[in-house]
């Protein structure tokens, strides 16, 4: 618990570190104090990867990019990110492509180059998979040396979290078809979750907001999209393209048809969409409960002070809000996605005989 | 903004990165801990039904034995009462067969008794005629000379005196 605490409060220090330094910068231009500016910055992804306490240092992360005439380019991001050139490849600064990787070409357009680059989000999602790989493995490890016997201390909250959603919410669902699906279902979940929860810490394994960003989910969102349609039965297709209505509502006019297979694309939008949503809010109101103490700096003492204590014990109960949340939202997609796929794979009869 | 427009740097990693969790952990981890959860239930609901058997056995066991002491209490009991009567019984006849015994000495001792009573009357009787006739000899030797009457007169009167006895 104190450890908790301790982690918690250098996380929460780390943030109020350094916003100051961004905001006294800032402040330093006058009127180029940007709270919207700022939000973006943080939430969005950068290259390299910052250091707390300061915005200078970067820890450097490869670059790697195919530019307009088709030759790949794999340089450290230290070369770019103070605003240098690098074999043609430059950060845009302003404009459409801002804080990205542009290159000009020939007639002296700027253009984005094909960007593979490891950037902060993308090695943050490297070392979620990792943290996903190690407590999964840590699972395997353990019964490989004590048979069945129930693990204990982390180990057991991780395989907790297996029995959770397997014999929750994968097998009563899914019946005989559990097994085959619940490779993809428990990763996602595992794969969420770490991400999430990765996404609160805000010193280096941590910060970069994964899961709210929409590339993370839509990935996520896609991969259960393809499972359902590639591995729909003909129950599935009957429901779409023949459903039990009325005759005058799918036969002249195929309205229910049509609304069937918007649907179709509807349900995983939504998977994307909610969790994109969540956990960006929580992120946002976060920063923006910070920031609010330099957007009322100019008031005065007394309103500062008020409004800083305020806004750390906002920030704190928005964070802890967010832990809950990380686990909700991850528990929501796993369930969901078992859910369209159960319907799309599932015999009617027999998942019903499974939930007797 | 970037947020809301998918990079495609981060799709293509991302898509990379999950699909190839998935097939790792789909290959050397899920099978192997959704296998293990679901022997380890089984082996929980088995030893479970075990613990109930076990239980139902051994108040059928506690049942049965206290059955058996209440039978093997009786059983007792009735070998106690028996080997009381037997014991009754024995003594019942060495008391008999005592008591015959004791009668048939009795009687031979009686029968002896008599005998020599019979034989000691017999040579008291001779003795006490022989005493008697030789005082009667004597007697009436003065008195009587005939020897012969004198004898049958003493038999006679003996005969009296035993008839008086």
């Amino acid at each position: 618990m104190k450890k908790v605490l301790l982690t918690l409060v250098v996380a929460l220090s780390a943030l109020f570190m350094a916003q100051p330094a961004s905001a006294a910068a800032a402040a330093e231009e006058g009127e180029g104090f940007n709270p919207k500016e700022i939000i973006f910055h943080h939430l969005g992804d950068v290259y390299g990867w910052e250091v707390p306490f300061s915005h200078s240092h970067r820890i450097p992360l490869p670059i790697i990019a195919r530019d307009c005439s088709g030759s790949w380019h794999v340089f450290s991001s230290s070369r770019v990110t103070d605003g240098g050139v690098y074999e043609g490849l430059y950060i845009a600064k302003e404009g459409e492509y801002a804080n990205k990787l542009v290159g000009d070409n020939a007639e002296g357009e700027q253009y984005r180059p094909l960007d593979l680059s490891i950037t902060k989000d993308v090695a943050a999602l490297l070392i979620a998979a990792l943290v996903v790989l190690l407590m999964v493995m840590s699972i395997v490890r353990w019964y490989k040396k004590h048979d069945m016997k129930a693990p204990r201390r982390w180990t057991a909250s991780f395989e907790f979290l297996v029995e959770f959603i397997y014999l929750g919410v994968i097998r009563p669902t899914m019946g005989s078809k559990a097994p085959k699906y619940a490779p993809y279902l428990l990763t996602a979940f595992f794969f969420i979750f770490v991400m999430n929860l990765l996404g609160l810490m805000v010193i280096f394994p941590g910060g970069a907001n994964l899961t709210g960003n929409v590339a993370i989910t839509l990935v996520l969102a896609l991969c259960t999209f393809f499972i359902t349609n590639l591995r729909g039965n003909k129950h599935y297709w009957k429901e779409i393209f023949w459903p039990d209505v009325p005759i005058w509502l799918k036969c002249p006019l195929p309205i229910m048809q049509a609304i069937e297979v918007f649907g179709m694309f509807t349900k995983p939008a939504a998977l994307c969409v909610r969790l994109f949503a969540n956990m960006m809010g929580g992120h946002m109101i976060v920063i923006v409960l910070t920031l609010l103490i330099f957007i009322f700096a100019s008031f005065g003492p007394v309103v500062t002070g008020g409004i800083t204590a305020f806004s750390v014990l906002f920030s704190l109960f928005m964070l802890l809000l967010d832990t809950l949340v990380s686990f909700i939202q991850a528990y929501v997609f796993t369930m969901l996605s078992t859910l369209f796929i159960s319907m799309a794979v599932c015999d009617p009869h027999e998942s019903h005989h499974s939930e007797e | 903004m970037e947020l809301f427009t998918p990079e495609i740097g981060l799709v293509f990693w991302m898509f990379v990165t999950f699909v190839l969790l998935v097939g790792i952990l789909a290959k050397f981890a899920w099978p192997a801990v959704i296998g293990m959860l679901e022997k380890r239930a089984d082996l929980i609901d088995k030893g479970v039904v075990y613990a109930q058997n076990a239980k139902e056995q051994l108040d059928n066991a506690k049942a049965e034995a206290a059955k058996y002491v209440a039978e093997a209490q009786k059983r007792q009991a009735e070998i106690l009462r028996e080997a009381d009567k037997m014991k009754t019984q024995i003594i019942e006849e060495a008391k008999a067969a005592a008591s015959v015994e004791a009668k048939k000495v009795m009687d031979a001792a009686n029968l002896a008794i008599e005998q020599s009573r019979k034989a000691s009357e017999l040579q008291l009787r001779q003795e006490v005629s022989a005493y008697a006739l030789d005082i009667a000899e004597k007697v009436i030797r003065k008195n009587l000379a005939d020897d012969a009457a004198q004898t049958s007169l003493v038999n006679k009167l003996l005969n009296e005196v035993e008839n008086k006895n």
